[in-house]
């Protein structure tokens, strides 16, 4: 019978179907961090248990680290204790952890993959919503609470009803100055940021084959913004030549192995989904997110949308998200001053995202009262970076480069944005106070970012690139 | 019912306390009405107060930034649900796609710890609502229309009660007996009538899961 790539790795991974509930799906990797796993622990010890399969467990401090002088203690205090009792978490219950000042230390969803450990066919959970992000490499992975990592933790199981299917075909080439993040925000201001709930999303077509490992992370990571239970692409070559060489890769035999196995993970020509959507790339701008979710995004030359075909619920949320903002319906976008730019998070912080905006901004100067932060996402795009001369060139435009955490994308460290200002980011939420309170949030790409770092405004990439 | 799940006697003591106890199987209050979409987890509890290693103490800080005014716990915001005191009750009403955004379980300690029991609305987040579950919150959710009701019927009364029945599986509101069924499935259902979790269930069938283990080595 002719199966979805979804299912055939979901039906690998069931231990039990429970009649009229869920089915018990066995988890292969489970990442964990500071923040969502403490409480988890605490119910082990309640229940007088150990962790099942430590070795199949993966920790940093990512969070609630600071991203200045991280070889400082931490000042703050509950931040502190919070990084403490991963250590002391982990150390017990003999869980491996690269944790401050290790050199793999960085965003849960950065190391996974450059770690090699994200694999496809894996089945990959984390205490946090952007898991999807592992989807990219042709792996059931997906963002859990807290009670559940207990259970992870307790039976390296969960229980979980299968979702719906969504298939997501983009096809064609992309227009000059459009990249993955424009991609991914395209689809979530057409569908929604509710439009994938309850389903599990596969991006397909050649728009998506044409993508790097990098950029396919940023696609299925923001999978969750439009309430997807996770994103995933089928492996290829770009995956196998991504992952061969890494650290945690499967080597010699194991390798050819996993191989064989891998190459059979695709949708099967005639399965079926339980909804498709199509989508030329020739329609995707550079995209703006102009509200309070991520949903609410345009072509960078757009105006923003009018209320008057609105029905009142609507048109509720939409005054209040654009009175938060500080913006009038159907003015533009494009001119818009900013005060602050943040590259960084697990959507766009990696190697390649740091090299876009190397070469946008090489030679230039930031704009004079605009604040750049540039927060790479883990110790070895760091080291990378500074290999490549990018971290020299990046400072010389007036940019501050600060230490691997997700900062500035939850604001739950000191990196927030003050009150009122408005910050263009390469997150991935633009959230009331998600930066900080009364925060003002851009999401856009790191393009889009970079010109913003140069100008001081929200700007058209294209008329910058030959 | 087909589920079986053994709890050991220093379980049941647990049980007793986080049970969703028999006298809850109806919930019966006024509720309090956030006619707004889209509520995120990042609204019902800011990333700055997930700092505490232990569950308790959420709700103080529950929907923090929209019942204060700039931080200020001297400034509540006075037409905010939560500060409004015509309403009360331990149902929460809120519109679509409630508690999307981050994973975050503190969101669903918050609403709890509050005094919420129940959370009402037309659409939930898929993490919340396991979240919501796994924490003896109910999420009833409802068609569209029914939402829009029980807000006409808050918003006439704000004394207004509404009665969840969750061994029959329907929500009424009392003042006018309009009521609408809701979907439940049957093993979460059997796990909150009687405080199992599935904590319980997953290590009652270890044998199981290492066999699935040996299996696919």
């Amino acid at each position: 019978m002719s199966k979805t790539l979804f299912d055939k790795i979901w039906e690998k991974h069931i231990v039990q179907k429970i009649e009229d509930g869920p089915s018990v799906l066995y988890i292969d990797t489970h990442f964990i961090h500071e923040v969502t796993s403490p409480q988890a622990f605490a119910g082990l010890n309640k229940r007088g248990i150990k962790v099942f399969r430590p070795k199949q467990i993966v920790a940093t401090a990512d969070h609630n680290v600071p991203t200045l002088n991280q070889h400082l203690p931490i000042k703050e205090e509950l931040s502190r204790l919070q990084v403490e009792a991963l250590i002391k978490n982990c150390a017990e219950h003999n869980i491996e952890l690269y944790g401050l000042g290790h050199p793999y230390q960085g965003i849960v969803h950065v190391i996974g993959p450059e770690l090699g450990i994200t694999q496809p066919g894996k089945t990959i959970v984390c205490g946090d919503s952007h898991t999807s992000t592992h989807g990219a490499f042709g792996a059931i992975a997906f963002g859990i609470g807290t009670s559940e990592v207990e259970m992870v933790l307790a039976t390296q199981c969960l229980l979980q009803s299968k979702p719906k299917l969504l298939r997501i075909n983009v096809e064609g080439e992309l227009n000059k100055g459009v990249v993955s993040k424009d991609i991914i925000l395209y689809i979530i201001s057409l569908i929604s940021a509710s439009g994938a709930t309850g389903y599990a999303v596969e991006f397909a077509g050649s728009a998506i084959k044409s993508l790097s490992m990098e950029a396919r992370m940023t696609i299925c990571n923001m999978s969750i913004e439009m309430g997807a239970r996770c994103g995933l692409i089928a492996p290829d070559e770009t995956t196998f030549n991504y992952i061969k060489e890494k650290q945690f890769a499967p080597k010699g035999d194991e390798w050819n192995k996993k191989l064989t196995y891998w190459k059979t993970l695709f949708t099967d020509a005639d399965a079926v989904f339980d909804k498709e959507i199509n989508i030329n790339a020739k329609d995707i701008e550079p995209m703006i997110t102009y509200g309070t979710n991520p949903g609410m995004g345009i072509g960078v030359t757009k105006n923003i949308p009018n209320i008057n075909d609105m029905d009142d619920k609507e048109k509720t949320y939409y005054e209040k998200s654009l009175h938060y903002m500080g913006l009038e319906a159907g003015t533009k976008m494009k001119g818009k001053k900013i005060d602050y730019v943040f590259i960084g998070s697990c959507t766009n912080s990696r190697i390649e995202d740091l090299r876009m905006i190397a070469n946008f901004v090489k030679g230039k100067q930031k704009a004079k009262d605009v604040e750049v932060w540039i927060v790479p996402g883990s110790k070895q795009v760091e080291a990378q970076a500074q290999k490549e001369g990018i971290d020299k060139i990046l400072v010389e435009a007036g940019f501050m480069l600060r230490q691997p955490g997700c900062s500035a994308c939850l604001g739950m460290n000191e990196d927030k944005i003050p009150a009122g200002k408005y910050c263009i980011s390469t997150s991935n939420r633009n959230f009331e106070g998600r930066q900080g309170p009364n925060a003002r949030t851009f999401l856009a790409s790191p393009l889009t970012a970079a010109l913003a770092a140069i100008t001081g405004e929200v700007g058209d990439v294209r008329e910058y690139l030959n | 019912m087909s589920i079986n799940i053994n709890i050991t006697d220093e379980k049941k003591k647990n049980v007793s306390i986080t049970k969703f106890q028999s006298e809850r199987k109806i919930i019966q209050s006024a509720a309090v009405p956030i006619e707004l979409e889209n509520i995120d987890t990042d609204q019902i509890i800011p990333a700055r107060f997930l700092k505490a290693t232990t569950r308790d103490g959420f709700g103080k800080n529950l929907f923090r930034d929209w019942r204060y005014e700039n931080n200020n716990e001297t400034k509540p915001i006075k037409d905010f649900a939560l500060n409004n005191t015509i309403y009360s009750g331990k149902i929460l009403v809120a519109g679509k796609n409630f508690g999307c955004g981050s994973s975050r379980e503190h969101a669903a300690w918050a609403i709890k710890d509050y005094g919420f029991d129940a959370v009402v609305s037309s659409f939930f987040a898929d993490i919340f609502k396991n979240n919501a579950l796994n924490n003896f919150l109910l999420p009833v959710q409802i068609s569209d229309e029914f939402l829009q009701k029980i807000f006409k019927a808050i918003k006439e009364d704000a004394n207004a009660e509404l009665e969840i029945n969750l061994e029959e599986q329907y929500i009424k509101i009392i003042s006018t007996a309009e009521q609408e069924n809701f979907e439940i499935n049957k093993y979460k259902k059997t796990c909150l009538l009687n405080g199992y979790d599935d904590i319980d269930y997953l290590l009652n069938i270890k044998n199981k899961i290492e066999a699935f283990e040996a299996a696919t080595v």
